[in-house]
């Protein structure tokens, strides 16, 4: 009976035996070090020069030295597979290039501008212009907190509600409202600066305050959480909400038990996406907040500045070795505190995915 | 508030007969709290099950005529069993006995239900009591993934704020019955999406039963249990049905003949699904009186 149940009392050594052989793997080095050589070649024998000509002859040679080995080893099903492969690694190549690039200048050039002072003063005594140590970015980084936060507060019950009219109350107006909301996130960030400007500033308040940046703000931020968080609300399939529905719930107790937690960390990065889309927003700011100098609490009197603006005055204003560097510095803060909400909106959803 | 008030008196009305029915019936204590509560909840329900009377029924999605003139009764304390080839409306139908069916944005509907002598399609009535009385079993399992093991059998008590005060029974009780309680009693916190895909479906059945409705309508329950879980889940039906109601969709004739006191069988010749004949179990599958009821029970198409 050699079919019957297994006389081997040794369990097996676990193994992978699906990943590459040392010999396919040398191979694979080999074609780009082959590439490599050949990439050279072509740089000195046609009219290509210079990096961005290095890169095509890489690519090309990449691509055809790939396509050469793939048809040897298993044919042309397998040589079209590697052809689309060296693209899509081409296309994401370029697609990255800028992104390392933007980075990896602010933060050179950013890191020789800070210094601790940069978050516990501001620039009501000093100019642009002045020694890097004179000032700081207290009064843009409050600003900022303050303004975001307070746009978060309009935005969350608006937002959220949308989502939930959209996905699950499905009234006759959710075609012309997903319509407006989709529309709205494509509203440039001036005119929600300038609609304030016109609507509540001129007519009724006549100061320029935190509140009003808060505003355009919200103004910016509804359509994103909104649209992000219907997204996420419609993946919910509808088996749950039937489910609620036939335990005798009515639907909003479906809604609030259900469906709400099944997607809260949906909504946490529906949220952190919104509050990264308006951080870094300078138009309205200049606009409807004053962008004040000094550190201002509050958020219904007084000038407001924010951390984009600090940005474009370090620039606009000055001119020297100084200047530039402050606003080398103000970009790279304010980067790391998008990268840092980026990182947690991740986080959060690749924790839950994990569950 | 006034709510509250009106849901007290009833209570107080129903519990002189309910402890009669309490010594006699077999239904366990925790169960029974629960059924007393969904009295107080829905009033005109009854702690016991209830028949369920389908009058005329016709459904359409669209312009799709999809169910045709189907007039069932569900005797109260019985198992009735739906079957036929797929797509002959038993689902559609199933799911028009507790009003899940005008979820579908399509969805039409002509005809009466009757719960209790009272159609459950009349205006005035709250849809939630309904369904609060007739639980429903979905063919594919859908615990909360937001929700534990427990909290999950638990749900539908806070789902329609049913106050119960021995959960830790009902939770057991409820598992027992589901066939799944040696399984999870140990890891009732952890997330239902932990448990495999038949253990799912038992946790939903077991979270069916925990508002101990008066009707229970269950969609292929089994289509996605071992053998060992259908077992289990059949004898829940059994003893489930000296004090409920209950409907089941099932493709697996076998099982209708091991559970059910009554079996429908449903057809579709192309247009709408119709209701071919009904009959005692027994009769239908061994003296069925029309030729197509014989040719499915016997295996000759569908």
């Amino acid at each position: 009976m050699t079919s019957a149940i297994s006389q081997n009392p040794m369990t097996p050594k676990p193994g992978k035996p699906w990943e590459p052989t040392l010999k396919e793997r040398s191979q694979k080095i080999l074609n780009f070090f082959i590439s490599l050589g050949l990439s050279f070649v072509l740089l000195f024998t046609t009219g290509l020069n210079g990096k961005l000509g290095w890169f095509i002859a890489f690519f090309i040679s990449f691509t055809v030295v790939s396509f050469i080995a793939e048809f040897r080893r298993a044919g042309k099903p397998a040589a079209q597979d590697s052809l689309l492969t060296s693209v899509s690694r081409f296309a994401i190549t370029l697609a990255v290039i800028p992104i390392v690039s933007i980075l990896a200048t602010v933060a050179v050039k950013g890191w020789r501008g800070l210094h601790w002072g940069l978050f516990t003063q501001d620039m009501a005594q000093a100019t642009v212009n002045d020694p890097i140590q004179n000032g700081g970015m207290l009064a843009a980084i409050v600003g900022t907190l303050i303004m975001v936060s307070l746009a978060l507060v309009f935005t969350l019950p608006i937002s959220i509600l949308t989502a939930l009219y959209l996905t699950e109350i499905k009234g006759k107006f959710t075609r012309p409202i997903r319509f407006l909301v989709q529309a709205m996130s494509g509203v440039p960030s001036i005119v929600a600066g300038l609609f304030i400007l016109s609507s509540v500033i001129y007519p009724i308040t006549g100061e320029r305050t935190g509140l009003m940046g808060a505003l355009a703000l919200a103004i910016l931020m509804i359509p994103t959480v909104a649209r992000t968080a219907e997204e996420v609300l419609l993946l919910i399939p509808n088996d749950l909400r039937e489910a609620g529905l036939a335990l005798g719930a009515t639907q909003w107790r479906t809604v609030a038990m259900v469906v709400v937690p099944a997607v809260k960390s949906g909504l946490v990065t529906a949220i952190i996406l919104g509050v990264a889309r308006v951080i870094g927003e300078t138009a309205p700011i200049l606009l409807v907040s004053g962008g004040g100098e000094s550190t201002n609490f509050n958020p219904v009197s007084g000038p407001m500045g924010s951390i984009p603006y600090y940005v474009w005055k370090s620039f606009q204003l000055g001119g020297t070795e100084e200047s530039s560097q402050r606003t080398w510095a103000g970009l790279l803060v304010l980067i790391l505190w998008v990268l840092f909400l980026f990182t947690i909106a991740r986080y959060i959803s690749s924790r839950s995915q994990k569950r | 508030m006034t709510d509250i008030n009106n849901s007290g008196r009833d209570e107080s009305v129903q519990t002189p007969g309910e402890s009669k029915e309490m010594k006699t019936s077999t239904t366990p204590h925790s169960l029974a709290d629960v059924a007393s509560a969904r009295v107080a909840k829905a009033p005109g329900s009854t702690t016991l099950g209830s028949g369920l009377e389908a009058r005329g029924v016709h459904a359409w999605f669209g312009s799709k005529h999809v169910l045709k003139d189907v007039t069932l009764d569900f005797a109260s304390g019985t198992v009735t069993a739906l079957i036929g080839p797929s797509g002959c409306g038993k689902s559609t139908f199933l799911r028009t006995l507790n009003r899940m069916h005008e979820f579908i944005p399509t969805a039409a509907l002509a005809g009466e239900v009757l719960l209790g002598g009272k159609d459950i399609y009349a205006s005035g009535t709250d849809v939630t009591k309904i369904r609060l009385r007739i639980g429903m079993v979905f063919q594919k399992p859908n615990p909360f993934p937001s929700m534990t093991i427990g909290q999950n059998v638990l749900s539908g008590l806070k789902l329609a704020q049913l106050k119960v005060s021995n959960t830790d029974d009902l939770l057991e009780e409820c598992l027992v019955r589901a066939g799944l309680w040696t399984e999870v009693k140990d890891r009732l916190g952890e997330h239902a999406s932990a448990l495999s895909g038949g253990q799912q479906q038992r946790l939903c059945i077991a979270r069916s039963l925990a508002v101990r409705p008066e009707v229970l309508l269950m969609d292929e329950p089994c289509s996605a249990l071992d053998p060992g879980s259908t077992f289990r889940i059949e004898q829940t039906i059994s003893e489930l049905s000296q004090t409920m109601t209950i409907v089941i969709v099932t493709h697996n004739m076998q099982q209708a003949a091991r559970v059910s006191d009554y079996s429908a069988f449903m057809l579709s010749d192309g247009g709408p699904g119709e209701l071919i004949e009904v009959a005692p179990t027994n009769e239908l599958f061994s003296r069925p009186r029309d030729k197509r009821t014989e040719d499915y029970v016997t295996g000759r198409f569908g």
